[in-house]
């Protein structure tokens, strides 16, 4: 439980981080502080395939993207162009009205509990979490798949030298 | 555009090979040689010289650090003529003749000496011309001695105080004019009764 | 697992984190010497006998260096680049089976830091952000080389992860677990000729020992530390033990991979005629099943072991031998060569277990 509590608090402060922090290099290194925490959290949970997934996906790609382009930008506090008072009122509207919608829609939620005598603690395992991809959810997973695999010859192609193109 | 000498030989750019777009043998070619030089120092002999312990014989003609000789009876030979001096490409001699006095026959030959005998080592560039002018055969570069780095310029100067030989046979320098055995025993008896 | 048990793995996991760093230690005279043995030279030699101790002299050397920051840095990212690059080096040893287990009675030692259900996923997730620490000190030194240092360090291993991943998915798919220790016990069963994961993936084993030079940024794939290009890469900017860590976690990395393709492609702790063995001790040379069994274990540990030091001499081997690839080569080779490859070798590898021709892997432990 102190554990919870802990990531949970480490959770907040680094995601309020992202929000506050006013070099977008920091902002970044923020927001992988706050992927790791999720992850611990899955692990609390005994999902250890998504807490690997997570950090590998998001923590390890994406936000090595994100760092790539932003460090390629030079942003920082001097040249980072001042937005104008009307998009930084629509900007905190647009916000109020998101974290209102997400307070309506989880205020009537009640957390259910489990029970102990049922519940079963693998069921995050790889898997367990295999078959269920596999099994009933084989569709969606394999058009995903598909979609993925699509992208990547996608990038394939536009990495293939073209006839003509200059060779060094 | 046509070669002038006829001779340039015409490359024509084939391509690749699949062997060789797979860059594997290319890379399992140059593996393979590498590792024949890695046995290679298992088992032949090294040419690296490890420095302190062992050194590299010197050529017998190398050109080193100055030496002013004495002669048998453990006189200086140089008689400040200023040859050297003249001879010298880089100017790097100088010196001050003084006349010999009464007295003084035991430690300098000539009637004329050189009071101070300087050479710039960092001007001298250890040709030689010095050791060919020289009448009396008093300097020479020695073969095996070269002029060690300093960390000051005024160190480079040597005075006579580093170019003159010891008197003793047995620590002169092995280039120029040698000592018989006899006259090495002369001087050796000498040197002890005095 | 008893309390005793635990205390073990304490133990063992101590070991592994002291041995990972012992390995990195003397991978860097390692290196001097092959290198210089490679080149017809004699490599260091001063310090100590054979300069056996030559590793201690650097870290003098490094630790007694002026300390420099450069002006305009990031303070705190320039100093946490290093500590990240050498933390998630650290890390990824953990999982890595080096032996099967000792067995003192009621006490079983697995010889593995942790054993997790998805160890896999684990080295490969500590992989890819591995490329933090080279990412945040070259932005942090407020240098252009060190940027474009950094910025090749991100792009080159985000390409290449992808060909590893798809290379490992193939094995993934023989094995049906993500599990390093399944993998291993999965590549010899009792009582069977049973082949080590490189004889059945030997197109994965080659797209993935390519991966791993790239992903350690070693060379001929060491672009981010370039320096006929970028004086530098990432650590232009650095001096005294933060350039000492970078160094270090190279080589830290050069361990881990190698200890992973040992594992999942050269049977890990396994060797040839083990139980052949094991039964000849227990039966005609009068020893326990557990006396035999620890026998056999700590063999394995130094059949893994010989399997690691031989890969790190690959490492070495091919940095002394290969140039460095351009930029774009690398680029290519990357996503127009490996990938195709390795999705072919997934293609493969199903092909031949729907036929039957691999055959499924039965769980016999």
């Amino acid at each position: 439980m102190s554990l919870f509590l802990f990531l949970s608090f480490v959770a907040l402060l680094s995601a309020l981080g992202v929000v506050l922090a006013k070099n977008p290099v920091h902002s970044v290194l923020f927001l992988i502080l706050t992927f790791f925490t999720l992850s611990a959290h899955y692990l609390l949970l005994n999902a250890q395939f998504l807490a690997a997934v997570n950090i590998i996906v998001y923590a390890g790609a994406i936000m090595v993207l994100f760092l790539f382009v932003i460090m390629f930008l030079n942003l920082n506090e001097e040249t980072e162009p001042q937005k104008p008072m009307l998009a930084k009122v629509a900007a905190t509207v647009s916000g109020g009205l998101l974290l209102l919608v997400m307070v309506a829609a989880l205020r009537g939620v009640e957390p259910t509990g489990y029970n102990a005598a049922t519940f079963d603690s693998q069921i995050g395992m790889v898997d367990r979490l295999g078959m269920v991809l596999f099994k009933e959810y084989s569709l969606p997973f394999e058009l995903a798949s598909i979609l993925l695999l699509a992208a990547m010859v996608g990038s394939v192609m536009l990495g293939k030298r073209e006839t003509g193109e200059r060779n060094f | 555009m046509e070669s002038l000498s006829n001779r340039a030989k015409k490359l024509e750019k084939k391509p690749m090979t699949l062997a060789e777009r797979a860059y594997l043998p290319a890379i399992f070619q140059g593996l393979s040689i590498t590792m024949q030089h890695f046995f290679r120092a298992a088992t032949k002999k090294q040419i690296t010289v490890r420095y302190p312990e062992e050194t590299r014989p010197f050529s017998p003609v190398f050109r080193g650090l100055h030496v002013l000789k004495r002669d048998e009876q453990g006189r200086e030979r140089c008689t400040a003529c200023g040859l050297c001096a003249v001879a010298c490409p880089a100017e790097a001699i100088t010196m001050v003749a003084g006349e010999r006095k009464k007295g003084e026959q035991n430690l300098y030959r000539e009637e004329k000496y050189a009071v101070s005998y300087e050479i710039n080592m960092l001007r001298c560039i250890f040709c030689g011309l010095c050791e060919e002018a020289c009448p009396k055969a008093a300097v020479y570069l020695q073969a095996d001695k070269m002029a060690p780095p300093r960390y000051e310029r005024d160190e480079f100067i040597y005075g006579k105080d580093r170019l003159v030989e010891p008197v003793s046979p047995d620590n002169r320098s092995k280039r120029g004019i040698q000592l018989t055995p006899e006259q090495a025993d002369k001087l050796r008896t000498q040197m002890q009764s005095a | 697992m008893s309390l005793e048990s635990l205390g073990w793995q304490g133990l063992v996991i101590l070991v592994v984190f002291g041995i990972s760093l012992l390995i990195a230690t003397y991978c860097t005279y390692a290196e001097r010497v092959i290198a210089a043995f490679l080149q017809d030279r004699v490599g260091p030699d001063r310090a100590g006998p054979f300069g056996i101790v030559q590793p201690l002299a650097d870290a003098v050397k490094l630790f007694t260096k002026e300390e420099f920051f450069p002006s305009g840095a990031n303070k705190a990212l320039f100093i946490f680049g290093p500590c990240l690059a050498m933390i998630t080096a650290l890390m990824s040893s953990a999982v890595i089976p080096f032996g099967n287990f000792l067995k003192f009675g009621e006490t079983v030692v697995h010889l593995q830091g942790i054993e997790i259900n998805v160890g896999m996923l684990y080295v490969f997730g500590i992989v890819s952000l591995g490329v933090y620490g080279i990412m945040i000190g070259g932005w942090a030194s407020n240098n252009k080389f060190s940027l474009l240092g950094a910025i090749r360090a991100a792009s080159q291993n985000i390409s290449y992860e992808l060909a590893m991943g798809l290379a490992l998915i193939a094995v993934l798919m023989m094995s049906g677990s993500l599990s390093l220790r399944d993998i291993t016990l999965q590549q010899s069963v009792p009582g069977e000729w049973h082949f080590w994961n490189v004889v059945k993936q030997p197109l994965g084993f080659i797209i993935f020992i390519v991966c791993a030079f790239a992903e350690t940024n070693r060379t001929p794939f060491d672009l981010p530390e370039c320096e006929t290009e970028l004086v530098g890469g990432y650590h232009t900017e650095y001096s005294s033990m933060k350039m000492g860590l970078y160094l270090f976690a190279e080589y830290v990395n050069v361990f881990v991979a190698s200890a992973v393709m040992s594992v999942i492609y050269f049977g890990g702790f396994n060797f040839p005629f083990q139980y052949e063995l094991r039964s000849w001790l227990s039966s005609s040379q009068g020893l326990s099943i557990d006396a035999a069994q620890n026998i056999i274990a700590i063999l394995g540990v130094v059949a893994v072991f010989a399997k690691i030091f031989a890969f790190i001499f690959f490492f070495m081997w091919v940095r002394w031998t290969l140039p460095r690839f351009r930029y774009d080569q690398l680029m290519r080779l990357g996503w127009t060569i490996l990938i195709p490859l390795a999705i072919f070798n997934i293609l493969l590898t199903g092909g031949l277990i729907t036929t039957g021709i691999i055959p499924e892997i039965k769980q016999w432990w």
